[in-house]
Parts: structure tokens; C-alpha cells; sequence
């Protein structure tokens, strides 16, 4: 027998009190971990954007098209490494419902741009010679089945063709992988001048322009000759960085963070006051045995660490359920939302804080009963009863 | 002094504050005891018996005056260094056993030799040896409330010796318990006094149980008021 046995013992000791406390730790952490990875995974568009990314959007507001002329016009301002523009292109694939984020791009500037789009050689030029072909993200060829050389209808909700369509033939080139596994592979990228030659809409319009900078100190001033350039132009312009128009695009759902913040938050609390009162009440109902472990020559101070160590154990017995049923949670939902919500692992960081709260819940539950097992004197402790 | 003496209690004073009231329980006791004596000490309820025996073991101390052990004062030991003296020197008996409810009694027997250097090995063979002492070998793994009020008090007596200390300090061991009982748990008390030479110091209320002891002292208002009845 040793410590570890009577810490073991005093814990188990009632085992339904026990189940219920672990239970609610778990799902504490159940919360964090899977609410955690949710905010993550929306912010990984955020966290994973380059830092020399600029967008150039219509002042008015980002649907809004800017002239062609554009391109060319900021391809020449000092600083600008390389622009592509880009055109959404609302598609999905045979019924509206399939929704698949799809533009329209120039093609070789638009590898050069997002570095973390990773395909062979061999794909990428054979995309590059045919005017029809699309590049597709290995989490769309997954969800259906694609492969290259298959011939996909492509269907627009915005935009119709000059056959009098909705749907343009589209052949897979190439299927990309993301160079970080958080990277989203849930979008297509086509030609350009196949869409502009093919849809009604007309015009020598782009939707919006996405350009890198030679360094990331020179994003303000860039962005601001930028803007100032078409100033009085017919279209103004806004540019900011990619990581920030991510982040507005996003806090458009809602304030994420805060809401998660919110959560957790509240979580956490509820049961920080469970389990602290719980292990109070579990302790005070000891006060007997803990003067007669004294009285056998026990001292206060290793009374104090079986106490803190007993609500360590029960935090991580708890948490570590939690953190490992988020995981599996994850893991089971990482297929299904691979089209909506890419990027879904429970990364080491999350994990880390878990285990982090973990030990900081045994603490702050455990400090208060073991510094009264501590005080507690002897001979008051036998007198009281 | 001679080496006869196990305690030496010197110009005992003791009182307690309770709000603003100041409660003298001892003023001035002087006590020796032997080694080797079996004391009953009686007397009536808050008499200070059990404050008596709470300075002995040091688990409390006494507001001034000296208490001596085997010739070294222990009133002035600090928190641990008494811990560390009574897990070496003491066994505690107690009038509700105070065992540890989700211990088996091995277990319970076996708490006293966490706090020394035995091997696991040695530990076994003390709880053994203890358990068999007190008649109890065969209920080893029963629990606390597996047992009769009499075995839990043999279970605590195995608990009290099985470190071998040199004193038995037992409040009140035979309160809870029908005379029947009472009789073996105070017959088993005698032995370790008698063959394996335990001092023991026991309170008591019961003066049939006071009987076994070598010599009994009255206390009443602090003080003994009859002394050494059997010599
Ligand atoms: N911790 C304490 N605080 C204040 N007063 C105390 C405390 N402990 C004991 N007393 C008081 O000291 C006196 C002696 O108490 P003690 O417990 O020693 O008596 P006792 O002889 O053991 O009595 P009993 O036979 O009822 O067990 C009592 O008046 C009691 O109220
Ligand atoms: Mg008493």
C-alpha cells in the first residue's frame, strides 16, 4: 500500500458521486475540445493566408466587379510581386444543393499567388493547355469521386451561358492538396477565358484581384497606392490583407470568438463550482479520518498533497475522457464536413490547453479543501464530533 | 531522574479561550508514569481526561510547564517533528475505533508503516503478525463495516501496535462496547501490557474496567484526588 493507493481509495470511494463529478468534467472538456476545433477550423483560412496576401475588392462592396484594366494597372505598382484576378462563380453540381466554391482565374498567376495550392508538374501544365480543363481540391474529388479526365457539368446559381444554360462542361486537370493539412481543399479553380467567352453577362470585368507583395513590410503601402490609385476612377478600390478580408468575411456569421469565448466560458465556470463544492463536501465529510491519519503521524503537509493529488486525478480522469470523445467526435466528423468545414483536427495546441485547464481545475478545486485539511486541528477536529 | 520513567509531566498548565472566556483545565500537575505501568486514569466528565491524554500524545500542547518522554521534551517539538515522534513512539486507541471505512483491515493495520522505512515485504509480516495478535488473521480483507464493534477495536488495537511503539494511549477503548466484549478487548490490553511490556495509559468511565489496569488515578478539577489505589 502506499499513498497512491489511499489517494486512489478516498476518490472511489463513492462511486456514483464520483461518475457524476467525472462526467461533468468531461463534458467541460467535450466542449472545449470540440468547440475549440470548430473556431480553429474557421480561423484556418485566417491563420493559414499568407502574409504578403493583398485583396483588391470594390469599394462599394466585395460582389461588386472592377474593369480588367485593373490588373494590368496594379501588376505595375512598386512592390506588387504577382496579381490574379478572380471570379466567383456561385457553381454546384447537378443540384443546387451540392454547392461547390468555384472561381475563375488566370491560370498561371493564380499558382504563383497561393503557393500553398501543391500539384504535380504534369497536372499543372496539362490544366495550363486546356482551356476546359479545372483544377479541383482533394476534398471535392473525394466527396464524388472525381478523377482527372472526367468530364463534370459545372452549374452556375449567378451566371448563364450562350447556349442558354446553366451549366458549363468542365474536364478535371488536376486534383491539389493543401501543403498544411488545415489547408481547405473544398473549392475549383477554372480558365478564366473559357468563363468570359461562354457567359451572357459580358463585359472585361473580374471580381476581384488577389496579389502578393515582396514583403509583407510593404502591405500598407501598397495597399494604400493601390487605393489611391483609383480614387477617381469609375470603381474605387479596398485593399486590405488577405488575412483580414478572411476575418471579415467570417465575423459576418457573428462574433465568433466571443461567442466561443462565451461558451467555454460558462462551461468551465458551472463546473469549477460543481466540482470545488463536491471535493469541499467529499473533504469535510473526512474531517475524522483525516485527524486520526494526523494523530498516527501524518503530516499536515502530505495530507495536503493526497488531497490536491485526488483532485488532480479526478480533473484529468474527467478531462482526458472529454479531450479523447472530442477527439473521436472530430475524427468522426472530419469526412462528413471535409466539403464545409475543412481543416478539422484537433490540433496539439488545443490539446495542450486542455490538459493545461485540466490541472489548473484540480488546483484551484483541490486548494481550498486541502488547506482546510491541512489547518485541521486535532483535537478541535475530535471534539467537534 | 531515572531511567524508570517514560513521562514526566512537570507544572502542567492548560487552559482554553473560548470567545473571551478563559477555561483553566490544568494548573500545576506534576505526573510521572512508568514504563511498563498499565494507568487507568478516571473521573467525571470534563474532568480533562481526554486533554491529559491529548498532551501525552502530543497532539496538543500544554499553555506552559514541561512534558518529558523518555527524558526529552516533546511540549516544544514543532508540528512535524511530533508527527514524526508519535508515528515512532505511540498507539492511539480510540473510543470509535476511527478506522478508515474503504480500508480492508490489513490495510487499516498497515497505515502506521507508511510513515517508516519498511520494505513491502516486512510491512506484510507486521500486519500479519499484529492481526494475529488480536485474533483477527482471517478477516485481514473484510472492511470497517464487515465487522462487530468489537473486532473494528481489535482491527484498531492491531493498528495501535503493529509499529511497535512503546506507548498505548487509549481513550475510553471499551465505551461503545457491551461488557462481554469490553472484557476481551481490556484482557487483550493486559497482554501486550504484561508479556509484550507496552505502557498504556487508558481513560475510562467504567470502573470494572479500570481493574485491569495496574493503578488508577482520579482526576477531578484537574487534579488527582486519590492516588494509587492499587499500591
Ligand atoms: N478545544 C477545546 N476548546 C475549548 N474547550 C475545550 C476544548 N477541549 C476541551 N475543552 C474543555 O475542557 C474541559 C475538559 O475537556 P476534556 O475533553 O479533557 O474532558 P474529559 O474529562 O475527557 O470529559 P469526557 O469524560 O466527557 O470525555 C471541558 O470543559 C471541555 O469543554
Ligand atoms: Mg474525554
Amino acid at each position: 500500500m502506499s499513498d497512491i493507493y489511499l489517494i486512489f481509495k478516498n476518490l472511489t470511494r463513492k462511486p456514483l458521486r464520483l461518475f457524476l463529478t467525472c462526467f461533468a468534467i468531461m463534458v467541460a472538456f467535450l466542449i472545449f475540445g470540440v468547440v475549440t476545433t470548430l473556431k480553429d477550423a474557421l480561423n484556418s483560412g485566417i491563420e493559414l493566408s499568407a502574409d504578403n496576401r493583398l485583396v483588391v475588392v470594390n469599394s462599394i462592396n466585395f460582389t461588386q466587379p472592377l474593369p480588367y484594366a485593373y490588373v494590368n494597372k496594379v501588376k505595375a505598382i512598386e512592390g506588387v510581386k504577382d496579381v490574379v484576378h478572380m471570379n466567383w462563380f456561385g457553381g454546384y453540381y447537378q443540384e443546387p444543393a451540392n454547392q461547390l466554391v468555384t472561381m475563375a482565374v488566370d491560370p498561371e498567376n493564380y499558382l504563383k499567388v497561393y503557393e500553398e495550392v501543391v500539384l504535380s508538374d504534369a497536372e499543372r501544365d496539362s490544366w495550363f493547355r486546356n482551356q476546359r480543363g479545372m483544377l479541383i481540391g482533394r476534398a471535392i474529388a473525394d466527396a464524388y469521386g472525381w478523377k482527372v479526365g472526367d468530364i463534370i457539368p459545372m452549374s452556375s446559381n449567378i451566371f448563364s451561358n450562350r447556349e442558354g444554360g446553366h451549366t458549363w462542361e468542365m474536364e478535371v486537370s488536376g486534383i491539389f492538396d493543401g501543403r498544411d493539412e488545415q489547408f481547405g481543399t473544398n473549392f475549383a479553380v477554372f480558365h478564366y477565358k473559357y468563363f468570359m467567352e461562354t457567359q451572357t453577362f459580358g463585359g472585361d470585368w473580374v471580381g476581384w484581384l488577389t496579389l502578393t507583395t515582396d514583403d509583407p513590410a510593404l502591405n500598407e503601402q501598397v495597399a494604400k497606392t493601390i487605393d489611391e490609385e483609383f480614387a477617381n476612377s469609375e470603381a474605387q478600390t479596398d485593399t486590405s490583407t488577405e488575412k483580414a478580408f478572411n476575418k471579415a468575411f467570417i465575423e459576418q456569421i457573428g462574433n465568433i470568438g466571443l461567442m466561443i469565448f462565451g461558451i467555454v466560458f460558462t462551461a468551465f465556470f458551472t463546473i469549477l463550482l460543481v466540482v470545488g463544492n463536491t471535493m469541499i463536501l467529499a473533504v469535510r465529510e473526512r474531517t475524522g479520518e483525516i485527524a486520526t491519519l494526523k494523530t498516527l503521524g501524518f503530516t499536515a503537509k502530505r495530507i495536503f498533497t493526497m488531497i490536491l493529488a485526488e483532485s488532480m486525478l479526478l480533473a484529468f480522469i474527467g478531462g482526458l475522457a472529454g479531450l479523447g470523445l472530442a477527439y473521436m467526435i472530430v475524427e468522426g466528423a472530419k469526412a462528413f464536413l471535409a466539403q464545409f468545414l475543412p481543416g478539422l483536427v484537433l490540433s496539439d495546441t488545443v490539446a495542450l490547453q486542455a490538459v493545461g485547464f485540466m490541472a489548473l481545475l484540480g488546483l484551484v478545486t483541490g486548494l481550498v479543501p486541502a488547506i482546510n485539511a491541512y489547518k485541521l486541528n486535532i483535537v478541535t477536529a475530535f471534539s467537534r464530533r | 531522574m531515572t531511567d524508570n520513567i517514560l513521562f514526566d509531566l512537570k507544572g502542567v498548565h492548560k487552559s482554553f479561550t473560548r470567545g473571551k472566556e478563559t477555561i483553566k483545565i490544568f494548573d500545576g500537575l506534576d505526573m510521572q508514569i512508568k514504563k511498563g505501568d498499565f494507568l487507568a486514569i478516571m473521573g467525571p466528565s470534563g474532568s480533562g481526561k481526554t486533554t491529559l491524554l491529548n498532551m501525552l500524545g502530543g497532539v496538543d500542547q500544554p499553555t506552559s510547564g514541561e512534558v518529558l518522554f523518555d527524558g526529552s521534551r516533546v511540549d516544544t517539538l514543532s508540528e512535524g517533528q511530533l508527527s514524526k515522534w508519535r508515528a515512532n513512539n505511540i498507539g492511539f486507541i480510540f473510543q470509535f475505533y476511527n478506522l478508515m471505512p474503504m480500508l480492508s483491515a490489513a490495510r487499516n493495520v498497515e497505515l502506521p508503516l507508511l510513515l517508516t522505512n519498511l520494505s513491502k515485504k516486512d510491512r506484510k509480516n507486521s500486519v500479519e503478525t499484529a492481526l494475529k495478535l488480536v485474533e483477527l488473521a482471517d478477516r485481514a480483507s473484510h472492511l470497517p463495516k464487515e465487522m462487530s464493534g468489537g473486532q473494528q477495536q481489535r482491527v484498531a488495537i492491531a493498528r495501535a501496535i503493529v509499529s511497535d511503539p512503546k506507548l498505548l494511549l487509549c481513550d475510553e477503548p471499551t465505551g461503545d462496547l457491551d461488557r462481554h466484549t469490553a472484557d476481551e478487548i481490556l484482557e487483550m490490553l493486559q497482554l501486550l501490557n504484561e508479556k509484550f511490556g507496552k505502557t498504556i495509559v487508558m481513560v475510562t468511565h467504567d470502573p470494572s474496567a479500570a481493574k485491569y489496569a495496574k493503578r488508577t488515578l482520579h482526576l477531578d478539577k484537574g487534579e488527582f484526588v486519590e492516588k494509587d489505589l492499587a499500591a
